[in-house]
């Protein structure tokens, strides 16, 4: 039996993860006040990593901790003073052990610059030493882990006198690492020939500890006697998987969860009830009679509501709080206002709102072009500002909060907002249709979105990168959110991020054409109407279009597109559900909306194959399954049809 | 159900020090005051950790042990003995009487905590 080490492994990183968020949050509020207690826990972050880094084998990682460990130790115990250059120092030095750690983990080759921060490290703690040439040891404390392969083989009568020899290999698994154990069932004999309290079996195992040999031994202490125990050194070095060679650990995205013991124990509880509900039904079914309906139908409606409960806090599970994405934005702030010479204030506001795990992470990369583009482009520098009547320093807002089913990021700054002229001049320019002659600033403003818009100059705000408010936009969208703009001439803009709590379940638009239901998301749906029949008029080319308010929206008949027969294809009949995608509306023809409701997401690619126009499937509440629609491939394929 | 420990010895304050200790550690707690007393509070009990002196007046340690493993439902109770340091002797004729493991006095809570747990699941 092997160990899954790559599972510890993961461990160590995400703690090491949060450590050096810590770390990170300690040294920014150092620079504003000199609490002992953050130095403190400085110190602490850099010891942990240090100390976890070398059980796992993590010898660059140990030994650039163990130089920050030194320089903080220092600065803790008053030998040299906390000062700005020192914290600075200890930020940058940061960022190496980040990107020390990310290539422990991809297994690739330490960043270049490890070795001349971890002499610039050296040396800042050498300050104020009375030997200034003293030698700052490294390897003091390097006591990388040997290899040990032990051999046990317990008296056969072990049994007899209290002990359990698993009690054994757990004590030794403390020591250090268990890299390999293997049972040696030889002894074992027939069925027959079986004594119940004699022990056949024997183990070997490798064991990656830095105790010496008679601690190892100490472990056999109560069980010496009549038993054959083999310590003995092995190389290391052929045993330990070194990072190069180790490339099979497993990505960020796809790694484990850490979750709440509480919200297990309540899991665990709600297994119990549902357990105890369902042998309830059992028993009144066992012995069923007419006059038991009543008992069943209570008994069941227990079930269903500790099932009900167990799904939610089963997704409760996968939950994380935003403030995981949120925690990077003080030190990017920070060095960003550093860099553009700006005085920048962070809020940040419902950092404890709670998403999916994969919706936060996916969260993260967007969140940062956001606020780095305020910075950047949103807000004006000091002197700007206050010929403005403004407060020097800009504020750069996150906020996050529970809106019904959906979580809502806010993004704002206090620049000078969106120029809505320049945006309707250069979306002319480039030729991208704006309904209208006073289209609301929505409108406007959602062109940024355009692939390729925010070109220099274009405008103020959002130039300069060139790229990236579309990718923004595919990334929410990908995860089946909505982003939205305001923005007020002068008083700065907002970005409003909608997004599901979760991946796994959708809310939607349950929808029939034909026989056939559909799920829609309900994300994606600006409004339904009746059409009459002169709203519906052709067009050249053969396609359909609906007048809305004066204006034509493509029209899309689901019957014709997914080829179902449908029952009446007059012109008006049916209800057409107006949707946007990428900032086109187009009009879909139904025949008629059943309610909206939460469905579960079942992938098509996994189960089946993949389907034109479905993002995916479900399973309906009486059991039929529902194909959920995709409106961006709808769209799509509604454009190469016609 | 919390778990039953069964601590012998004629010396009072060991007795309740160590008794404290598994009560700290949620066992609940029979004493005897040397191994017959023992024997008879236990009855037909079943416990899951014996702790023993040796040197006691009426029934000593190494008997106690005997009788603790020829009765059928404490032949596999885990039995711990408390030795002086240098008791070579006596630490080999405890094992050889059945005994599965010893702490050495004097001794501190956290250590006899930390022996419980090498012979208690």
């Amino acid at each position: 039996m092997e160990f899954d080490i790559s599972r510890f492994r993961e461990t160590f990183f995400q703690e090491a993860d949060e450590h050096l968020a810590a770390m990170e949050s300690g040294l920014l509020q150092l620079e504003q006040s000199s609490d002992p207690e953050l130095l403190n826990a400085v110190f602490r972050g850099a010891h942990s990593i240090k100390g976890a880094s070398g059980t796992f084998g993590f010898e660059e990682v140990a030994r650039f901790t163990h130089a920050m460990e030194g320089l903080l130790d220092r600065m803790r115990a008053g030998a040299i003073e906390s000062s700005a250059e020192r914290i600075g120092l200890l930020l940058e030095s940061l960022d190496i052990l980040r990107r020390l750690l990310e290539a422990a983990r991809s297994g690739a080759a330490a960043p270049p610059e490890t070795e001349q921060m971890t002499g610039a490290l050296l040396v800042a703690q050498r300050a104020g030493e009375s030997r200034p040439d003293a030698p700052v040891s490294v390897r003091a404390e390097d006591r990388a882990p040997a290899h040990w392969q032990v051999r046990f083989v317990p008296s056969p009568e072990i049994l007899c006198q209290g002990m359990d020899p698993v009690l054994v290999l757990r004590d030794l698994a403390r020591l250090g690492e268990v890299v390999e154990v293997e049972a040696d069932l030889s002894r074992l004999p027939a069925l027959a020939g079986l004594q119940v309290d004699c022990c056949y079996l024997a183990w070997s195992m490798e064991l990656a500890s830095d105790r010496t040999e008679a601690e190892i031994r100490d472990a056999f202490a109560f069980v010496e006697e009549g038993a054959a125990i083999e310590i003995r050194r092995s190389n290391a070095n052929d045993a330990l998987p070194t990072p190069s060679n180790n490339r099979t650990l497993p990505s960020a995205e796809s790694g484990t969860l850490r979750v709440a013991t509480g919200k297990v124990d309540k899991l665990i509880d709600l297994v119990g009830e549902l357990i105890i509900a369902q042998s309830m039904a059992s028993q009144v079914l066992a012995a069923f009679q007419p006059g038991d309906l009543g008992r069943l139908q209570e008994t069941f409606a227990e079930v269903e509501r500790y099932t009900r409960e167990l799904q939610e806090r089963l997704m409760g599970v996968r939950m994380l709080p935003i403030g995981h994405a949120f925690s990077r934005f003080p030190r990017l702030i920070r060095d960003l206002a550093a860099a553009t010479g700006k005085q920048v204030a962070l809020q940040i506001e419902g950092e404890e709102t709670e998403l999916d795990k994969s919706v936060v992470e996916r969260m993260a990369d967007p969140l940062t072009h956001l606020v780095r583009n305020a910075i950047d482009h949103g807000i004006e520098s000091a002197a700007e500002r206050i010929a403005a009547g403004k407060s020097s320093a800009g504020t750069i807002g996150l906020r996050a909060r529970h809106q019904g089913g959906s979580v809502v990021l806010e993004v704002s700054d206090d620049g000078h907002g969106l120029d809505r002229g320049r945006i309707l001049a250069k979306a002319r320019e480039r030729g991208l249709a704006i309904e209208g002659e006073h289209p609301p600033d929505d409108r406007i403003f959602s062109m940024i979105f355009e692939p390729g818009f925010s070109t220099a100059s274009a405008v103020t705000g959002i130039s300069g990168r060139g790229v990236g408010m579309d990718v923004v936009k595919k990334s929410v969208e990908s995860l089946n959110g909505a982003i939205g703009i305001s923005s007020e001439p002068g008083r700065g803009v907002t970005f409003r991020i909608q997004l599901p709590l979760t991946l796994a379940i959708l809310d939607g638009l349950l929808l029939r054409v034909g026989a056939q239901r559909f799920v829609l998301p309900l994300v994606s749906i600006m409004e339904s109407i009746a059409p009459r029949r002169e709203q519906v008029r052709h067009v050249a080319g053969g396609g359909e279009v609906i007048v809305l308010r004066g204006e034509p929206l493509p029209l899309v008949r689901l019957s014709r597109l997914l080829g179902i027969d449908q029952e009446n294809d007059a012109a008006a009949a049916g209800l057409a559900v107006i949707v946007e995608n990428r900032g086109q509306r187009l009009a879909l023809m139904v025949d008629e909306l059943l309610g909206q409701q939460q469905v579960v997401i079942k992938s098509l690619e996994t189960n089946f194959r993949k389907v034109e126009g479905a993002a995916g499937a479900t399973i309906l509440g009486d059991g039929q399954p529902a194909l959920i629609l995709d409106v961006a491939a709808l769209a799509e394929m509604a454009r190469s049809c016609s | 159900m919390p778990r039953t420990a069964l601590i012998v010895d004629d010396s009072a304050s060991i007795r309740e020090m160590v008794a404290f200790t598994l009560r700290e550690a949620g066992f609940v707690v029979l004493e005897g005051i040397h191994g017959a007393d023992a024997l008879q509070k236990l009855g037909d009990q079943r416990a899951d950790l014996i702790i023993t002196d040796l040197n006691m007046p009426v029934m000593d340690g190494l008997t106690f042990i005997r009788h603790v493993r020829s009765r059928a439902n404490s032949k596999y109770t885990p039995v711990l003995m408390l030795t002086t340091e240098g008791q070579l002797e006596k630490k080999q004729q405890g094992k050889a009487a059945g005994a599965t493991g010893w702490i050495v006095k004097p001794f501190h809570p956290a250590k006899l905590l930390e022996v419980i747990a090498k012979v208690l699941p």
